[in-house]
């Protein structure tokens, strides 16, 4: 039995088992910390930002840092919201994202996450416009990387679960791109049973399961029936899985 | 309001007249007319942008996306162009029948829309016009004098459409812009508390719907000089028809006739269109003149939308609608005033009639099928073999939609062309700018705002969307010039684009 360790959020005491990521610790307290590049049965890998909270005054990402004992942590202050609405935003500006006509629009995190910041309105950066070609070379799967946000879940679905590194990070910093382990997904021996093709594994619209678009009626769709992270703050710890 | 300012030309004696923008007509366009050295209107053309960015837009898209993104085209039928390419879709992914349940909710969305838009035509673009009179100054014909002088008739506008988005929104799963029909289905079936909810309005709406019948066919009565004057020219007539030759909104196959009600192609599949229609291109248009192939381009044009459908259909199949059709082609509507015998109608005017008949039409059909079980449950899509091509046509409220599509192996769309009712009505329309124009502008001196409302009115009457059929996701002016007989603008009318 590990050590019990306790700290504060926003305030709130809360209890956890030393070596819990504060995201851990949070998520089974019933608070919610934003995040885009981490879901249930990944390894956590910090990379999106969006769980950012200050540690004893120090910004860390929530999902890799460890909880301390006795430690103060911020997250829903007015400085740390408007740095994750910044870091969406930018997501936004960086790919294509027309949500009224993608096939994600409701079930995306994203898009979610949006919403439950409030951004609502245009950030005062360019809109990068990136012309990516959509592979459909598969029969059951299509990459639309124009809405990837190079979250990297599809890399460890792939490579930690399905054991088959179908996809990797290529380039980098503003040329980083989510790559394939072929010219073309067709010649991957990527299966549309594989988790990484999993409903929830991709975030957003980018990783297309075919013929399902919009099978889902408007008013069943996820996010439209509830806002991001309300299972978790209702204590329902996987807010990735949907209701029974 | 609007404003018009008036710049005389140079030259008296020849002229061309501009108006713009035509206020209520769903975006904008432009009108020139062309007048000879006596003053004399010899031609008048409505000029609209065409403007393809849609059919490019959708290269190399999924085919699935298609009934979702085609909607963007449109802010007035956009459910017509989702239902359209979702029938294209389905004759891609192989399926020539839908089940029942998607049928049907399908159909449901379709007389919700046709409902919602021609009323909202009526009440709120037409009825000023009729309530007021076209040489009733622009301040007083619009929807807020309406509302202030018959509030009845306007609270019965607003809630019939409002009835008619509500079914729009339970089987699409918004008011506007939903995503119900998928390729080879639906996403849903009606809920039994939706259906609760709809169906005990439903008399209310249809006595309403009656009441809107008896007040066009009661003004159209008591103008006969008014229909048989006004923008009155006889016309071949296209439409889909039941095979039976009930009129039919949803799916069928196509049927033309000329003036007189004679056949000119029966059945045609729609997979077919292309053997029976032509569009030519003509220098002072961006927008093509489709024509029915057989009577080439000078005698094959034709008209669409529901003066075209009342005169292509045998009969409608529910009753109440049936009773005013027999109502409506007993209207003295030849060109003279006379009784034309076979009950075919070419007034202009009597679009709106047609269009209230076809309200009739919907709630009847809506009232049957919120009473069927298979709208609460049962399969909800099909599937079939995949193919490459993909044609499909709906009567959309204004006439006539076309989709055509081809899908690669990947499902990827690789050519798409979408013929619009405001397209298969574009010589009939500048039939109707003529002949509205040198009835009553030919030598004139004064061009009153009355007179150019005339024009406007007649335009109105065929609901053109402008920029639906141009493609265009913006707006576009519209203007109305006078041309001399070299061509030289010498007149031009502009308003400003403000709202009325
Ligand atoms: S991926 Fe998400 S954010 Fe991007 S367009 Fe689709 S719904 Fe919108
Ligand atoms: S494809 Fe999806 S899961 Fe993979 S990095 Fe991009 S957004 Fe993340």
């Amino acid at each position: 039995m590990s050590r019990r360790i306790h700290f504060t959020v926003d305030g709130q005491s809360v209890e956890a088992d030393d070596g819990q990521s504060i995201m851990e610790a949070c998520d089974a307290a019933g608070i919610y910390i934003p995040r885009l590049c981490d879901a249930e049965a990944l390894v956590p890998q910090g990379s999106c930002r969006v769980c950012v909270v200050k540690l004893n005054g120090h910004t860390v990402a929530a999902c890799t840092q460890p909880a301390e004992d006795r430690a103060h942590i911020e997250s829903d202050t007015h400085e740390i919201r408007s740095y994750r609405r910044d870091l969406v935003r930018m997501l936004f500006h960086e790919g294509n994202h027309l949500c009224p006509v993608c096939e994600a629009s409701g079930q995306c995190e994203l898009q979610a996450m949006a919403y439950r910041l409030g951004i609502s309105q245009d950030a005062p950066y360019p809109y990068l416009q990136p012309v990516r070609p959509l592979d459909a070379s598969h029969p059951d799967i299509a990459l639309d990387t124009n809405r990837c946000i190079l979250c990297g879940r599809c890399i460890r679905a792939s490579r930690d679960v399905d054991g088959k590194h179908l996809f990797e990070y290529v380039g980098r910093g503003i040329h980083k791109r989510i790559g394939i382990s072929a010219a073309t997904l067709a010649e991957t021996d990527a299966t549309i049973d594989d988790y990484a093709f999993s409903a929830g594994v991709c975030p957003v619209g980018c990783i297309i399961r075919k013929h399902e678009g919009y099978e889902v009626p408007i008013d069943e769709r996820r996010f439209n029936k509830q806002v991001i992270g309300s299972r978790i703050e209702a204590k329902l710890l996987d807010d990735n899985e949907e209701e029974a | 309001m609007t404003e018009r300012t008036i710049q005389p030309g140079k030259t008296p004696g020849n002229r061309v007249l501009e108006i713009d923008p035509l206020t209520r007509v769903e975006g904008h366009g432009k009108v020139t007319i062309h007048l000879d050295a006596d003053n004399q209107v010899s031609e008048a053309r409505l000029h609209i942008v065409e403007f393809r960015g849609f059919e490019r837009f959708i290269q190399g898209r999924l085919l699935w996306e298609v009934p979702v993104i085609v909607q963007r085209l449109c802010g007035i039928c956009p459910v017509s162009h989702h239902l359209c390419a979702a029938k294209a879709m389905d004759q891609i992914v192989g399926v020539d029948q839908l089940p029942p349940t998607a049928e049907k909710m399908r159909r449901l969305m379709h007389y919700g829309q046709i409902l919602q838009s021609n009323v909202l035509h009526f009440f709120h673009l037409a009825s000023p016009d009729l309530l007021f009179g076209f040489d009733a100054p622009a301040r007083q014909r619009n929807i807020f004098e309406v509302i202030k002088k018959n509030p009845e008739l306007a609270r019965q506008g607003v809630l019939m459409r409002q009835f008619g988005q509500e079914i729009i929104e339970a089987t699409a799963g918004k008011k506007i812009h939903g995503t119900g029909a998928i390729p080879g289905g639906i996403n849903k079936a009606l809920s039994q508390e939706t259906r609760d909810a709809l169906l005990p309005r439903i008399d209310t709406i249809q006595a309403w719907a009656e009441g809107a019948v008896d007040l066009i066919r009661d003004y159209c009565q008591a103008h006969p000089e008014q229909i048989a004057h006004f923008a009155n020219f006889p016309s071949n007539a296209m439409s889909l028809l039941r095979e039976d030759g009930a009129m039919e909104l949803y799916d069928g196959k196509l049927y033309a006739v000329d003036t007189e009600g004679q056949p000119i192609f029966s059945a045609v599949a729609p997979a077919d269109f292309n053997q029976y229609l032509m569009e030519e291109v003509r220098s002072w248009s961006y927008m093509k003149f489709p024509f029915i192939r057989s009577l080439g381009s000078e005698q094959g044009w034709y008209r669409v939308g529901p003066l075209a459908r009342m005169n292509t259909a045998r009969f409608i199949s529910t009753p109440a609608a049936q009773k005013r059709l027999l109502e409506y082609r007993h209207l003295n509507g030849g060109a003279n005033g006379e009784t034309n015998g076979k009950g075919m109608q070419h007034a202009s005017l009597l679009y709106h009639w047609a269009r209230m008949i076809e309200v009739l039409h919907c709630v009847e059909q809506i009232h049957r099928l919120l009473e069927d079980p298979d709208i609460l449950s049962g399969e909800l899509r099909a599937k079939g073999e995949r193919r490459e091509e993909g044609i499909a046509i709906i009567e959309a409220p204004r006439g006539s939609l076309f989709h055509h599509y081809r899908v690669d192996k990947n499902d990827q769309i690789t050519y798409c062309n979408l013929i619009v009712s405001t397209t298969h009505n574009n010589s009939a329309m500048n039939r109707a700018v003529t002949e509205v124009a040198q009835r009553h502008l030919s030598g004139q001196k004064n061009i009153t705002e009355g007179l150019l409302n005339h024009i406007e009115v007649a335009v109105r009457a065929y609901d053109p969307c402008l920029s639906c059929a141009t493609h265009a996701l913006g707006q576009m002016p519209l203007q109305v010039a006078m041309v001399d007989a070299t061509g030289k603008t010498i007149q031009q009318f502009t308003r400003d684009s403000g709202h009325a």
